[in-house]
């Protein structure tokens, strides 16, 4: 039944040409730095020896964040490279690579956000300093020795734990996605965002490194009546939220790794929640204080915001689970396809209910479906990459994909989880994605 | 030997005790004992208002403080600035069931509880954590005033605050698990 029609490799068709393609290494929407023009200049300066830049060059000629600016030699092989250790110790990415985070118009950077570039990332994890963040007060910066968790509430013993005495513990490293809820939260009524990272750019994964709660709460010991856990964190915002204790006993973290190294200050350094397959904000950053409580809090992130306000006027609160979701990466909005031709279709998808188990998708906004290719293999409240390969005949065609996770979930039409939800929601929009692509080759956000 | 091993898993035994009453099944025993003292410092008020801290306001007292820390945010009548971020803080009331629905303090919020929480530990956003009970106690006055959720000569403290009663009180419910709605046969519509 869910056949797909996919045509077959026609030579007929003129070939598309991999030099005028730039969605070929991953479609940059919003590019600042010309990779070119930044390349000719750079290759001026060596040949001329020390040129003085114009203001132009100069501008053109800036290390893109978190990389620093080399002359580049005409012929590698004929020159002698720079030494070890020059970067101090601590690699910095290449002056070619430009993706940065993008961030909201927000009239206050405190309590804002920036975008994961989905459509640029290489492989399942996303480069620490490339982590989508969400913050209600600002970055704290804080010195771990002086910094300590609080266990207390309805324990035997409470305690307070150092970074030291955290990182004593045994620890658990696993990949997870966070998801912010807010995430694709201007598609609901209208296609908004232009392109993924704005649309989707809310979600990342990296490998944490933590102590499960469970360990700590071997340490204070629990009561009997322990149901809820308020999570609290050391930032201006002194981001608070309710944790439902079968939660914590099943799969916290405690976490202070990253990918290999300490929490960026941006993730919560020294000691951040991880809660796998929940919603962003409940992940607490900065974390200094755990309260076993019989009962939540109903503190402001759990009433007057992060709740989803349904059509009846009544809202859900502990919406907590981040439902399936899969978004395609390429090609998608803002890009353009050169001319007819293959393409490998890319994306993520993610549940917080389990594993990833198949990822579908359509080419005719929906009709019909065809199983894609899982390029990693499926963790727990992790995402997935996949991929499927497409022969674009060079027709209007509506890209799709959807998520069906080991729970038997599916990722909903839009029409479908409006049924359920209506539009005043908010938070919590996982409905699939549609991205046309018009004759002329361009991508864009559209609503089947 | 059996002797020698007998003395040794003895040895062994008293040695593993000897690491305390406190350590776990693991043998680990980590971290700080904490009194109440020094839990102190800390709040986090649930409706029924326990940890609500010693002190007392008036929405006249909060209406003069508001102009001085929180207008410059969130407008003169509590209106927001959206050029500033500051949201509206009253309003909205009947709008919940609407196309544009508008969630305030007065509109949306299920607890007064809540907005002595947020506002002590968060506002004003400049200063954050800089007023004292009594300022929050006549902040949370003055706004639950002006949003006509409570008289305007009410005194707040820690017994009258965890009384008032939100007009969107029962506007809530906990949503703990999957969405069952998304497994109706027809969503929205009535079972045949
Ligand atoms: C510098 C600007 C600024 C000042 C000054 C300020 N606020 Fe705020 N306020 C904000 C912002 C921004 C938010 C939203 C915070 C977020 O995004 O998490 C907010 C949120 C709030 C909220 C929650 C609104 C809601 O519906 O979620 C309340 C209540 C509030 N402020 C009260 C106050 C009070 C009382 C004062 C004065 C003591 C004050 N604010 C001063 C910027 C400000």
């Amino acid at each position: 039944m869910a056949s797909v029609t996919r045509q077959k490799e026609d030579d007929s068709a003129a070939k598309p040409s991999k030099d005028d393609c730039p969605c070929r290494e991953g479609m940059k929407p919003r590019l600042d730095y010309n990779r070119r023009g930044f390349l000719l200049s750079a290759m001026a300066a060596s040949t001329a020896g020390a040129v003085t830049a114009t203001g132009a060059e100069a501008e053109k000629m800036k290390a893109p964040p978190g990389a620093t600016l080399y002359d580049v030699p005409e012929d590698p092989t004929k020159e002698m490279a720079r030494g070890v250790h020059e970067d101090g110790g601590y690699g910095t990415r290449s002056q070619f690579e430009t993706e940065t985070r993008i961030k909201a118009e927000r009239p206050l950077d405190g309590t804002s956000w920036t975008y994961t570039p989905l459509a640029s990332t290489i492989g399942n994890l996303t480069p620490s300093g490339l982590h989508f963040e969400r913050h209600h007060g600002g970055i704290p910066t804080i010195d771990p020795s002086r910094h300590s968790l609080y266990v207390h509430g309805l324990v035997d013993q409470a305690k307070k734990f150092s970074v030291a005495d955290i990182k004593s513990l045994p620890s658990i490293t696993r990949r997870f996605f966070i998801e912010c809820s807010g995430n694709t939260l201007a598609e609901w009524a209208k296609p908004t965002g232009k392109n993924v990272q704005v649309t989707h750019g809310l979600l990342s994964t990296s490998e944490w490194t933590g102590v499960p709660f469970a360990t700590l709460a071997r340490q204070v010991g629990l009561k009997e009546n322990a149901a809820w856990v308020l999570a609290e964190g050391a930032d201006a915002a002194v981001m608070t939220r309710s944790i439902p204790i079968d939660k914590l006993m099943t799969d916290a973290l405690i976490a202070y790794g990253q990918n290999g190294e300490s929490l960026r200050p941006e993730q919560g350094y020294p000691l951040r929640l991880i809660l796998p397959g929940f919603e962003g904000n409940t992940q607490i950053k900065w974390l200094r204080r755990l309260q076993v409580s019989d009962r939540p809090f109903m503190t402001h992130e759990e009433t007057a915001t992060y709740t989803d306000l349904l059509k009846d006027g009544r809202a859900k609160q502990f919406t907590l689970a981040m439902d399936p979701k899969s978004v395609i990466t390429f090609p998608s909005g803002e890009m353009i396809l050169p001319t007819p031709g293959y393409y490998l279709i890319r994306g993520f998808a993610w549940t917080g209910r389990g594993r990833v188990n198949a990822v579908d998708i359509s080419l005719d906004g929906g009709k019909s479906w065809a199983p894609a290719r899982l390029d990693n293999d499926p963790e727990p409240m992790s995402t997935v990459r996949f991929s499927y390969p497409w022969f674009w005949d060079g027709k209007p065609a509506i890209l799709q994909s959807r998520c069906i996770d080991d729970a038997g979930n599916v990722q909903p039409s839009r029409k479908e989880l409006i049924a359920v939800r209506g539009l005043n929601s908010v938070y919590h929009y996982n409905a699939i994605q549609s991205w046309a692509v018009a004759s002329d080759g361009s991508v864009s956000n559209v609503h089947v | 030997m059996s002797t020698f091993r007998h003395v040794f898993v003895t040895v062994l035994f008293i040695l593993l005790s000897a690491t305390g009453a406190q350590s776990d099944a693991l043998g680990i025993d980590v971290g700080t004992p904490v009194g109440v003292n020094e839990l102190a410092k800390f709040y986090a008020i649930p409706p029924d208002g326990t940890g609500l801290p010693p002190g007392k306001g008036t929405a006249a007292e909060g209406k003069e403080l508001f102009a001085q820390r929180c207008a410059h945010c969130h407008g003169e009548h509590l209106e927001g600035l959206k050029e500033v971020g500051g949201p509206k803080l009253i309003g909205g009331r009947g709008t919940l069931t609407s196309a544009a629905p508008v969630k305030t303090v007065e509109s949306y919020w299920p607890y007064a509880t809540t907005l002595f929480d947020y506002v002590w530990r968060t506002m004003p956003f400049d200063q954050p954590g800089s007023l004292t009970p009594d300022e929050v106690y006549s902040l949370s006055a003055y706004i639950l005033s002006a949003g006509h959720v409570i008289d305007e000569k009410e005194v707040l403290d820690a017994q009258s605050l965890r009384k008032v009663v939100m007009p969107n009180a029962n506007g809530f419910f906990s949503a703990l698990g999957p969405e069952l709605d998304m497994y109706r046969l027809a969503p929205g519509e009535p079972k045949k």
